[in-house]
């Protein structure tokens, strides 16, 4: 059964005598479990729009979107997914650990399992050492973990990410893509990733959906054959450089189809 | 103080229009009363008096603050009928309105204490809207994706969002309901507080000013004090979050 499945969904901003803007247009998409989507187009495409309609925070104008074979709105409400946005939005009164368990605490997980689980997530990224630090102690990066680690908490099978390294700068980025693929596989979650840059993308995904802009709609789906585990090396290999190549061209196409 | 004395020397002011700080400090201990205590004594007992209406007025106050605010966030059609009225409340002169609430409570101690929650709920009731509306809407998003309950967001994120703000308010608050305080025992004819002392020494300004001095230091005190207070609480309380501003 599809992870995600969106059929024929549409979504209009704007309403009576303001001006509407068509945010997604005839999206349809599956998405298989253990995938890794990336969503890549320019700003104002709607791929953070269509990430949100996944995750149930904006509803879609029409069409229809299966979460776990469930409407996203069941699934949203029975705790399906993990969220990670650009910014951290961590809270800044609580601590690392505190942070981290904040999802569980909703849940109602017991608080001795709830530190437990908390403790071992931030193992998983890393971050063991660092429970009783506040979040303005840490780096972006760093900070970036602790969503991370948030969002997996209660082991979701599904991780939507809004351009979650947008704001780190190359090096740490770079880094973080590692770790994320690294974290994909221990978990076997199923990740969809809203990103505007091409290597990103290509290093990561399973698939890179291509999207454009006004009507925001797929114009390109790429297969990226290039294996696991992927490494530094990755980077530097010729099909790297042929795909990327690939997706920048897909996303052009997609720019010119509108001007004409 | 220097500047005190400054002016003093400078613009020639007599004794009624500026004393000397000596003979404030002086009239602390002196009685104001032939045989009675030292001013300072009785100024203490007043100023504890005043206090203890301040402070109930101040919790009365905070707490009706606190409950609007939360309101007002989470209900925009009363936010937007409302607070023109909470505003408007404060334009009132607060004079006009506490004769009024001794007669409603037929002279009880606690005019006092409504009258200094007069003054207070109106910082805290606007802060509170505003720290309650401030946290990233991505957050509230976080919050929504773990399909946490209105109450929960309300607890868990927009109340611990909001307490920079109102504590701040609190700290203005603080200070008011101690001026309010001091308002609300004249009508109400309490002889034992501050504001007692002070009417008491606006009749004999002329043949002792400094007294009216000391009384008005003494009410500054209790407000400072109080002001402390709130912020030590505050310091405790935020102790762990650092504004990156």
């Amino acid at each position: 059964m599809a992870v995600v499945s969106i059929t024929n969904v549409n979504k209009v901003f704007g309403s009576g005598n303001r001006p509407q803007t068509v945010a997604l247009k005839d999206i349809n998409l599956e998405i298989q479990p253990r995938e890794f989507i990336s969503l890549i187009g320019p700003s104002g495409c709607g791929k953070s729009t269509l990430l949100r309609t996944i995750g149930d925070l904006i509803p879609p104008s029409s069409g229809e979107v299966l979460v776990n074979g469930k409407p996203a709105h069941a699934a949203r409400l029975n705790r399906e997914y993990g969220m990670v946005f650009q910014s951290p939005v961590l809270f800044e009164w609580r601590t690392v650990l505190g942070n981290v368990e904040l999802p569980l605490e909703i849940m109602r997980v017991p608080k001795p399992e709830r530190t437990q689980r908390a403790r071992e997530m931030l193992r998983l990224v890393e971050l063991h050492g660092f429970e009783r630090h506040y979040p303005w102690q840490l780096s972006g990066g760093m900070q970036q973990r602790v969503a991370i680690a948030r969002a997996l908490s209660f082991r979701p099978q599904l991780l939507l990410m809004d351009e979650p390294f947008g704001a780190l700068d190359e090096i740490t980025r770079e880094r973080m893509n590692a770790e994320l693929l690294r974290i994909w596989q221990e978990t076997q979650t199923t990740v969809v990733f809203v990103t505007h840059s091409i290597p990103e993308a290509v290093f990561l995904s399973t698939r890179v959906v291509v999207m454009s802009a006004r009507p925001g709609r797929i114009t390109d789906i790429i297969e990226i054959d290039l294996g696991y585990p992927r490494t530094v090396e990755t980077r530097e290999m010729p099909r790297f450089f042929e795909l990327v190549t690939q997706v920048r061209e897909a996303l052009r196409k997609g720019e010119d189809m509108r001007e004409r | 103080m220097a500047a005190w004395e400054l002016a003093k020397l400078l613009l020639q002011l007599d004794k009624r229009t500026l004393p000397h700080l000596w003979e404030i400090a002086g009239a602390f201990g002196t009685p104001s009363r032939r045989g009675g205590p030292p001013l300072a004594a009785t100024l203490v007992e007043a100023a504890l008096f005043t206090l203890r209406g301040a402070f109930f007025g101040f919790a009365i106050g905070a707490l009706i603050g606190f409950v609007l605010g939360t309101i007002f966030a989470h209900v925009r059609i009363l936010e937007q009928s409302l607070v023109p009225y909470v505003v408007a409340s404060q334009t009132v002169p607060i004079l006009a309105i506490a004769p009024m609430v001794v007669v409603w409570l037929r002279g009880s101690w606690w005019s006092v204490p409504l009258i200094a929650a007069y003054l207070t709920f109106f910082p805290v009731t606007i802060n509170t809207l505003r720290g309650m509306k401030s946290p990233d809407p991505r957050a509230v998003e976080l919050m929504r994706s773990y399909a946490a309950s209105s109450w929960e967001v309300l607890w868990k994120l927009r109340f611990p969002a909001s307490l920079p703000a109102i504590f701040a308010a609190l700290k203005v608050a603080a200070t008011s309901s101690v001026v309010g305080a001091i308002i609300a025992e004249l009508p109400a004819g309490m002889q034992r507080g501050l504001g007692g002392a002070i009417l008491n020494f606006n009749q004999y300004y002329i043949t002792g000013p400094e007294r009216l001095w000391a009384a008005i230091l003494a009410a500054a005190i209790v407000g400072i004090l109080f002001f402390v207070g709130v912020s030590l609480v505050e310091r405790v309380v935020l102790r762990n979050i650092v504004r990156s501003a």
